[in-house]
């Protein structure tokens, strides 16, 4: 071996050691715990891996120069239970359509999870993805039985031709009965959905949206026109939903919000959001919300 | 939610009775309705002598062989608006282009018996015209003008209700825009140089697959055939309504938002039923033409298509059976009337109309019902 041997291969290794050093800078991530190159099992299942199942951005809606919906940006955690609340007009329902498809905003972006993008999908699409949504009015197919109203909810393939030749299976029917039972309406299956009382109609809309399996329920005033004992139950429902499910609940009934944001899973903090005029006025707990100063001015129209 | 175990039959308890097809009494039924098509209405027709009391007038049958053409479109008009709850007042245009595509064959096959001896229609003849337009080209064959009277009628439907359905035209907007559509062809048909005859239509008719059209037997084998075609159609229509696919349509006339929500394109579902219904309006018209001898765009006039919708309503949205009930007591109520008081027949009709929509809004299935059910509680 001579010195220049020598030298050489001192120098290889060093340049070795510099370009892995280098690499593995470059690649921090690309440990064990990398998270590229992962698969998301289809296009068309929500990528929540970041901790996030919905984001608002910047959304304005404008009907004839009245913007019902400004700039507002909203960020919605997985298994979040998030309550919205805020005067008639500021842009709740609105809202709730841009994210459900019903409306198309003039500006903004809404994903759904970091990989779905809700202004570019019709309802029945969003839907299927599993975004539920309650309407302020109790709506459920009238002339239909209980039973066949959430028969249609149920999770499965909504074309045409598959409706045609479609037959409930046992696995179904069990399904619709603890749905059933859960929104206690177990023996009511065979009555019209029409002749149920303003307060069933609204648990079997609720019903309805959790047989297509939601990863985000949407929830316009859930308990309008409930009696106390039945707005209590409600509240129940959700926080056991609470975790498995992401809720966002708009609703004026301070007293529900309450139930909801000091009931379930205690230790986590509960966040409220305030809208008004289109855009968010103040977001955090709620007795901090409440005691916010511009919160009382917009409510009590100081 | 936490997976309990269930009552030990839960099925039984929560589920409304499945309804199967036919029960035992429907299937008797179907029975004795295809024995009086088959049996009795062309023994009464051909064999019993004219002088019997028990003879069937070839009057009768072609009247029966009618109101059947016409219980098929309230059939249809009932799967589309009792159903899908989406009214159209358009619906006598496809049953026109069924009927015009089944009067082209019939033109054709009376070869040069026609008053000028030509193998060119009369019209064409008359109009000077050389040879037949483009539109006629497999008029000679009977089977591609049978696949004519539903394509047509299927096809404009199927492009029409696309767009229509897609830009969310819905409720009294979209029922006037059938009603301007068959305005609109009728207007067209109308004019000579469209090809069908201008405003006298097609008539005349000699035979059907070389077969004289204007005899009893042929009566008669029209009249059946039309009966059998209309109780295919209710069992079809049965089936439909029995599926999911069925339970979907009705969730659409109850709550459109609510389906829509619930992740169901309604748009295609929307459009295969406005598609069957306007194919089954066709196969009626087609059926129409030989019995009655003649189509003309009058069959395309707004008040022809708002008819059905009466005859649907009178009946019994909602119910299969209420529609065919609707047409035969309108119908016949018509014949009666335009023989009795011909003035008063348009005034009956309004009246007829606004005491249903007022006080039966079910029809006279509805109010058999109500009754039954009063009955039952004695």
């Amino acid at each position: 071996m001579t010195p220049d041997l020598l030298e050489e291969g001192s120098k290889r290794r060093e340049a070795y050691l510099a370009k892995q050093a280098a690499s593995q800078t470059a690649g921090t991530s690309g440990g064990q715990s990398a998270s590229y190159g992962r698969v998301v099992s289809a296009a068309d299942e929500v990528d929540v891996v970041h901790g996030g199942i919905l984001y608002v951005d910047d959304i304005t809606v404008s009907f004839d120069g009245f913007r019902a919906l400004n700039k507002l940006t909203l960020n919605i955690a997985v298994g979040e239970l998030r309550c919205i609340i805020g005067p008639n007009g500021a842009g709740k329902t609105t809202m709730m359509d841009v994210i459900t498809g019903k409306t198309k905003p003039d500006s903004g972006r809404a994903f759904f999870g970091s990989n779905i993008d809700l202004l570019r999908l019709r309802e029945s699409e969003i839907a299927s993805r599993g975004v539920g949504r309650k309407f302020q009015k109790p709506t459920v197919f009238e002339q239909l039985s209980v039973f066949e109203n959430l028969e249609l909810a149920l999770k499965m393939d909504r074309r045409v031709r598959a409706s045609l030749m479609h037959k409930l299976t046992s696995a179904d029917f069990d399904r619709i009965a603890e749905m059933l039972k859960l929104i206690h309406l177990r023996d009511s299956g065979s009555r019209t959905a029409g002749d149920l009382s303003h307060g069933q109609k609204q648990w079997l809309e609720i019903g309805m949206l959790l047989m297509q399996d939601p990863k985000l329920l949407l929830l316009d005033e859930p308990v309008a026109g409930m009696t106390d004992e039945e707005t209590e139950r409600t509240a129940e429902l959700f926080l056991s939903l609470e975790g498995s499910h992401s809720l966002v609940v708009v609703e004026h009934d301070m007293k529900f919000i309450g139930e909801l944001v000091n009931g379930g899973q205690r230790e986590k903090k509960k966040i409220v959001t305030v809208l008004h005029e289109g855009s968010v006025l103040a977001e955090g707990a709620l007795a901090d919300v409440q005691a916010n100063e511009r919160v009382v001015e917009v409510y009590l129209g100081r | 939610m936490n997976t309990t175990t269930l009552p030990s039959s839960p099925i039984a308890s929560i589920a409304p009775p499945v309804p199967s097809l036919l029960t035992l009494r429907g299937k008797v039924v179907v029975a004795a309705v295809l024995a009086i098509l088959v049996v009795i209405i062309p023994v009464l027709n051909v064999m019993v002598p004219a002088t019997s009391a028990f003879h069937m007038s070839d009057y009768a049958v072609s009247l029966l062989g009618k109101i059947m053409c016409y219980a098929i479109c309230a059939l249809a008009m009932d799967l589309i608006w009792g159903y899908t709850g989406i009214l159209s007042l358009g619906h006598g245009l496809f049953f026109a282009l069924g009927g015009y595509a089944m009067g082209m064959y019939l033109m054709r096959q009376i070869g040069r018996d026609g008053v000028y001896h030509s193998d060119l229609p009369d019209f064409m003849v008359f109009l000077d015209w050389k040879t037949a337009p483009w539109t006629w080209a497999g008029s000679e064959s009977f089977i591609f003008q049978m696949i004519l009277v539903v394509a047509v009628p299927g096809l404009l439907a199927f492009i029409f209700g696309y767009f229509a359905f897609r830009s969310r035209i819905k409720g009294v907007y979209f029922s006037i825009i059938t009603q301007a559509l068959t305005f609109a062809a009728m207007l067209l048909f109308f004019r000579n140089e469209t090809g069908f005859g201008g405003n006298n239509g097609f008539t005349d008719f000699k035979r059907i697959l070389g077969i004289p059209t204007a005899t009893s037997s042929m009566r008669v084998t029209l009249c059946v055939l039309t009966g059998l075609v209309l109780l295919g159609f209710y069992l079809m229509s049965k089936a439909i309504i029995a599926s999911k696919y069925g339970r979907v349509l009705q969730a659409i006339r109850d709550a459109e938002g609510r389906v829509l929500f619930t992740g169901y394109n309604t748009l295609w579902y929307k459009l295969s039923i406005w598609t069957l219904s306007a194919m089954m309006c066709g196969v009626a018209g087609a059926l129409y033409v030989p019995q009655v001898g003649i189509i003309n765009p009058g069959e395309m006039s707004p008040a022809a298509s708002i008819e059905i919708a009466i005859w649907t309503a009178v009946g019994g949205r909602a119910t299969l059976i209420g529609p065919i009930i609707g047409a035969f007591f309108v119908t016949g109520a018509k014949s009666w009337f335009t023989v009795a008081f011909p003035e008063y027949w348009l005034y009956f009709l309004g009246a007829l109309f606004i005491a249903v929509t007022l006080f039966l809004p079910q029809g006279i299935v509805g109010l058999v019902r109500k009754l039954a059910a009063k009955g039952g509680v004695k």
